[in-house]
């Protein structure tokens, strides 16, 4: 009982004479920097902890796969050997002989040009219709259970009816990347706006904003991290489709440069074809998350 | 007394399905210009719905809320609300969550540089301008909410309605900013209908305390009259008779005869 006592006592005592000793070396070491080598060989070190382990992984599957495909008899070639029969096709991407016969520049600009045009006619009817679906009750009732349905067809279900619409290629593929990537940012924009809270509409009754003012000022800043994660899923959607209704409508197009390359045996040019279009498509998607961040800057909630 | 907002036997009932539940019960009051009312009363019994009443942000169910003799049911700056939770808009800084108001209100009266420095003006009056191009998520809680406070004095309302202003606050923040607002209060001469049931603060801000009894069928019970002057200071207020005459005369309200039944 009494030891804890002498020791509380013995600590008190010491507390008041080093207090000042210990704060003195404090007060002159703050202003000091840290040295700039330091502070690069920080951020050195910060960039090798992201980087160095997915080059680890990738080096490693590399290896492996090489010595699986290496054998004779192998039906998919080593990635030594991928390289050897598309060096021409990744050193020179801009060649342009006519036809389809076309670098692979020509192939992805043409079908993100499709992406740029379906995706943003998406976005502006998707955030349209989800804002007048998350705000009107009747509107909800009407057309969720339409969009319910409509949203579980798979992308190239449209293509066929699509084309026997717009009887050209172009106008089917572009209907096709709409009607796939507007149903997220249709859904997620409507749970964004019925998640406005009371306060804010209360607020904005108070200082009686108009339809328009409330829109602009109040819903999609409010809802915009609910409908930049429609747009985030809604453009990886649109890229995963373009590479398939490519594929049926021919033409210039990474989809059909796949589908072509396998009609004449390039497996090697498939390969390096879907390598593209894995990077631009997150590339894409890095793209989208990183306007979302810009745009809803400080809205993180409360 | 001149009656500068009137609330008319006031019902309100509440209706879901086949349920109905009357929370407010033929409430009357009226409020003198420049008054300073607080109305307390225990958790639930519709203190907050009255106040959304008055708002125009809720219907009443039979009688009218009248400012200056005239009927309001809608929800307009001239009953600016300083919200329990602050309410700021997260994605505005400080200064553009007060411009919003401002630029609604005097769209035809202030010019544009007017306006900016109406803005400033209403900061400064809560000291906040020093942070005016901060975002809510970057202040703390009582700043956040001098800001709303900054935000509705500058609708210039006929009545401010402090719905709860203090209730997320710690006790020494609370102090500070009743402080704040009684010196705006005597400054400005502003009409308030205050939400509370912090008995100290109705006792300490108010003209008249309104005391509601429980709910559901909340009724006014009994309205006290504070005589003390002001300005009122905190400390001395604490062994002022007549201060602890009317805490004793709220708290014998609320605990002895309509203490909180849990089961109502």
């Amino acid at each position: 009982m009494s030891m804890p006592a002498i020791k509380a006592e013995a600590t008190a005592v010491a507390i008041p004479s080093a207090s000042p000793t210990a704060a003195a070396p404090v007060v002159t070491m703050t202003p000091k920097q840290a040295p700039r080598a330091e502070k690069y060989a920080k951020m050195a070190r910060e960039a090798a902890v992201r980087i160095v382990p997915p080059l680890v992984v990738l080096a490693l599957l590399m290896l492996f796969w090489e010595l699986v495909c290496r054998r004779t008899g192998s039906t998919l070639p080593p990635p030594s050997k991928v390289f050897k029969d598309t060096k021409e096709l990744i050193l020179d991407p801009f060649f342009d002989n006519g036809g389809i016969d076309k670098g692979l520049f020509w192939h992805l600009s043409a079908s993100l040009q499709r992406v740029a045009f379906g995706y943003s006619i998406a976005a502006i009817v998707g955030i349209a219709l989800g804002t007048l679906v998350g705000q009107s009750v009747w509107a909800m009732r009407g057309l969720d259970p339409l969009f319910q349905v409509l949203r579980t067809i798979p992308p190239l279900a449209w293509l066929p009816l699509s084309l026997a619409a717009f009887r050209d290629g172009q106008p089917s593929a572009i209907f096709v990347i709409f009607i796939t990537s507007v149903w997220p940012i249709i859904i997620n924009t409507a749970v964004g706006i019925r998640n406005i809270p009371q306060d804010y509409r209360n607020v904005a009754a108070v200082v009686q904003l108009n339809p328009l003012e409330f829109f602009w000022k109040i819903m999609i800043p409010a809802a915009a991290p609910y409908i930049f994660t429609g747009l985030r899923i809604g453009i990886g959607l649109s890229w995963l489709a373009i590479v398939a209704a490519e594929m049926l409508i021919g033409g210039v197009g990474i989809g059909f440069f796949i589908w072509d390359a396998w009609n004449s045996s390039h497996i090697s040019e498939i390969i390096l074809a879907l390598f593209y279009v894995g990077i631009i498509g997150f590339v894409l998607d890095r793209l989208i998350a990183g306007l979302a961040k810009i745009v809803t800057r400080g809205t993180a909630l409360n | 007394m001149q009656a500068y907002l009137k609330l008319d036997h006031i019902d309100k009932t509440f209706t879901r399905g086949n349920a109905t539940t009357e929370v407010l019960k033929d409430i009357n009051l009226t409020i003198g210009k420049g008054e300073y009312v607080s109305i307390i009363g225990h958790s639930g019994c519709g203190k907050s719905t009255l106040l959304n009443i008055v708002a125009g942000l809720t219907d009443t169910t039979q009688g009218c809320v009248l400012l200056e003799n005239r009927e309001v049911n809608s929800p307009g700056p001239d009953r600016a609300v300083v919200f329990q939770n602050h309410s700021l808009l997260p994605w505005l800084t400080v200064y553009e969550n007060v411009r919003l108001g401002v630029d609604k209100v005097f769209a035809s009266t202030k010019t544009r540089a007017e306006r900016d420095a109406w803005v400033m003006h209403n900061l400064n009056l809560v000291q906040m301008a020093h942070a005016k191009d901060k975002r809510p998520s970057e202040v703390s809680g009582g700043m956040k909410q001098r800001v709303g406070i900054a935000r509705a004095l500058a609708m210039e309302p006929k009545v401010l309605l402090l719905d709860e202003p203090f209730g997320a606050l710690d006790a020494l923040t609370r102090a500070h900013l009743q402080d704040s607002v009684m010196a705006l209060h005597q400054k400005l001469g502003n009409t308030i209908l205050m939400i509370t049931h912090d008995v100290d603060e109705a006792v300490l801000l108010s003209d008249r305390i309104v005391m509601m009894t429980n709910g559901p069928s909340a009724r006014i019970g009994e309205v006290l009259e504070v005589p003390l002057a002001r300005p009122r200071k905190r400390l001395e207020l604490a062994t002022n008779p007549g201060y602890l005459k009317c805490r004793q005369r709220v708290l014998e309200f609320l605990y002895e005869r309509h203490r909180f039944v849990e089961a109502a």
